[in-house]
């Protein structure tokens, strides 16, 4: 196509474009990364906690799952469950020194230990690989992976797209949380969640422990971290430390904020335009080699977050009023 | 309208919130109290207490070998977290892309030394000047349009970290992930003492403590110095008290990118000169930071030093390939039990 068209280096390879193949891997990345987003909502959009160590929490729960099932050699739907056990632990080990601090030292402070860990998981190469990483993780996931598909067949699907099963997985478990999320944020206790983002000081004096109530906030980040982890890892099928890099955190911010604030079906729109974008970009026709490529995904995502944040904060469904971007 | 009670009235009813800070029930013990009324001497009394039980263990040459190497990169965290504590002091803007200035600087020194082929002191020179210009062009088209429309935290933080990106991957684009290196002898060693040092990092000691040496007087004695330390320890006086803030913001950009410039070329000589380079520092700046107190910026450059030597030292009991997490976990414990650092005061925080 490149030679049909020289003078028009914008076209999109459409066929790829097109193609199932690319919308199902789309699909994919953008229902984890709802999930691991809907954990930055409900810390920064419903309670106003500043968690920029998300990644450190998809680490805990893809190396926990993934070391139970290899060396524990425990099955692998009991190793999900006690996963999530493990990365809430985390989180509340580093949710309690760190949520008394103010919110930019927050910040610093989870990222910090979200690469201290990444740090961790690259070096102890005993337990986790080291750079090589872990796999070999996932056959039960392939057992039911093969029944979806030879369902898909019989439903008369000839040559059915093979990641497809976890496609329609990923976005079940990713619409289960957003309803669950949805209805928790109109219980009482989501209303003191909101009125502790609003005011912690009136929260307070009216009685509610504010820090309990961030507290769980973050455990509850750090379990859909976690979920996220183990669709990373079976969509991957491996996990190396490399996927953990500060950076996915931040992507899980373009995400958060182009969807908006204090918005559960935003992340998941976000979501899905935001890795559209990314992954469509590969299909440009430019005429760059692939390091540059990857390195246009990097700058576009840059791009989104400081246009959103100067022109558009709340996002594409956020409102203005519900955000809390002062201190 | 929302209720914000004073800041003083806010640290007098501390002691009777049921979740009382971890630091404040620790304050209540006898040794931490006196820790607490004069942190730089129990942190002297620490670290000299480390390094006797050090000689004592491993031998002075050994230490004082290891402590060479570490005053090397302490140098450059130095000068990167004296840069970035102005900037987080002043505007309170936590700039994450500041570690990026340093990749961009190591980079600039990269296309005058080996793309057009210049000496690398002119390489240096380049690189101070490009990633000052940076620093100030990006002040007027960003920073300083966002602080006048009142930008909250968040905001500004991932403004910040969007920029960081934009930097890193710009540079990535234009020069790809080769690990390149600039026109060092890094083969050469200097011997003295019985000890043994690459020459490159001895430059780098060397220059870089006349840097920061020169940036301590700069800051103690001139105006401008003293105009920016004003401004870190309260904008709104400083400016009602006649100081024409706005430009003490761009010198502050000006002496902040550029001092990230330096050390970008000082970490590109010492390691190799790579998209992710400033990254890797990133972090144990940020730690600098904190431990020498936020907006504090002789804090930073003796904790810089600090923690590059301590960092070094830490490899006779750990594996290498952990000895950055030594810079995370000061990192996270400072925040914790001290968060206005050693050299900071409390009402910073």
């Amino acid at each position: 196509m490149t030679e049909l068209l020289p003078t028009l280096p914008l076209a999109i390879d459409l066929e790829a474009f097109a193609s199932l193949g690319f919308w199902t891997g789309v699909g994919i990345l953008a229902g984890t990364y709802t999930i691991f987003a809907l954990g930055l909502q409900i810390n920064v959009g419903f309670t106003g906690i500043f968690n920029f160590g998300q990644a450190g929490f998809m680490a805990i729960g893809a190396y926990s799952m993934a070391i139970l099932v290899t060396d524990a050699e425990l099955s692998f739907w009991l190793a999900l469950p006690i996963a999530i056990l493990i990365t809430i632990a985390f989180g509340l080990l580093i949710g309690l020194p760190a949520l008394r601090l103010r919110t930019d030292y927050l910040a610093i402070a989870t990222i910090a230990a979200a690469e201290a860990l990444r740090l961790f998981a690259l070096n102890a190469r005993d337990l986790t690989g080291g750079a090589q990483g872990i796999f070999g993780f996932d056959n039960d996931w392939d057992d039911v992976s093969d029944s979806i598909l030879s369902g898909l067949e019989s439903l008369g699907w000839t040559n059915p797209e093979t990641l497809f099963p976890l496609f329609l997985v990923v976005w079940g478990v990713a619409i289960v949380l957003i309803i669950a999320l949805t209805a928790l944020q109109k219980t009482p206790w989501g209303r003191v969640l909101r009125a502790v983002r609003e005011d912690e000081d009136a929260a307070r004096a009216l009685g509610k422990n504010a820090f309990a109530y961030k507290l769980q906030s973050l455990a509850i980040a750090a379990a859909l971290g976690a979920i996220a982890g183990f669709f990373l890892a079976l969509n991957l099928r491996f996990i190396i430390p490399d996927e953990f890099l500060p950076i996915f955190t931040f992507l899980g911010y373009a995400v958060l904020v182009l969807g908006g604030l204090a918005s559960y079906w935003g992340v998941a729109v976000g979501s899905i335009v935001f890795w559209t974008l990314f992954e469509g970009l590969r299909f440009l026709e430019l005429p760059f080699d692939e390091v540059q490529i990857r390195a246009l995904q990097f700058i576009v995502l840059g791009l989104v977050l400081i246009l959103l944040m100067a022109f558009r904060p709340q996002g594409m469904f956020g409102k203005r009023q519900e955000m809390v971007l002062g201190d | 309208m929302r209720y914000r009670p004073a800041r003083a009235m806010e640290a007098q009813t501390v002691p009777d919130r049921p979740g009382l800070p971890l630091r404040e029930r620790l304050r209540e013990l006898p040794p931490v109290q006196a820790a607490a009324r004069n942190p730089q001497a129990a942190a002297a009394a620490v670290i000299g207490a480390f390094v006797v039980a050090l000689i004592v263990g491993e031998g002075l040459q050994e230490v004082a070998q290891r402590g060479l190497t570490g005053l090397s990169n302490g140098a450059i965290y130095a000068l990167g977290a004296v840069g970035l504590t102005l900037v987080y002091g002043i505007l309170k803007l936590v700039n994450f892309a500041h570690g990026d200035f340093l990749t961009f600087g190591a980079y600039m020194a990269f296309i005058v030394n080996i793309s057009w082929g210049g000496p690398l002191v002119l390489a240096i020179l380049f690189a101070i000047a490009v990633t000052a210009l940076l620093g100030v062009a990006l002040e007027k088209a960003m920073w300083g349009p966002m602080r006048a429309r009142g930008a909250g935290t968040l905001q500004l933080l991932l403004m910040a970290i969007g920029l960081a990106l934009v930097i890193r991957y710009v540079i990535q684009f234009a020069f790809g992930t080769e690990l390149r290196q600039l026109d060092v002898n890094n083969t050469a060693t200097a011997d003295f003492l019985g000890l043994s040092i690459g020459r490159t990092f001895l430059v780098v000691i060397g220059v870089g403590f006349v840097v920061l040496l020169a940036t301590g007087l700069m800051l103690r004695y001139t105006l401008l110095g003293k105009r920016m330390r004003a401004l870190s320890d309260n904008l709104e006086l400083a400016e009602t008290s006649g100081i024409d803030t706005s430009r003490v913001i761009l010198y502050t950009w000006v002496f902040a990118a550029g001092s990230a410039g330096l050390a970008g070329v000082f970490a590109g000589a010492v390691t190799q000169v790579q998209p992710e380079l400033g990254f890797e520092f990133l972090l144990p700046i940020f730690a600098a930071v904190v431990l020498g107190g936020i907006g504090n910026a002789f804090g930073a450059l003796a904790s810089g030093i600090i923690l590059g030597v301590v960092i070094e030292w830490s490899t006779f009991f750990i594996d290498p390939g952990f000895k950055l997490g030594v810079g995370f976990l000061v990192l996270i414990i400072v925040l914790v039990v001290r968060p206005q650092g050693i050299f900071g005061q409390a009402r910073t925080v």
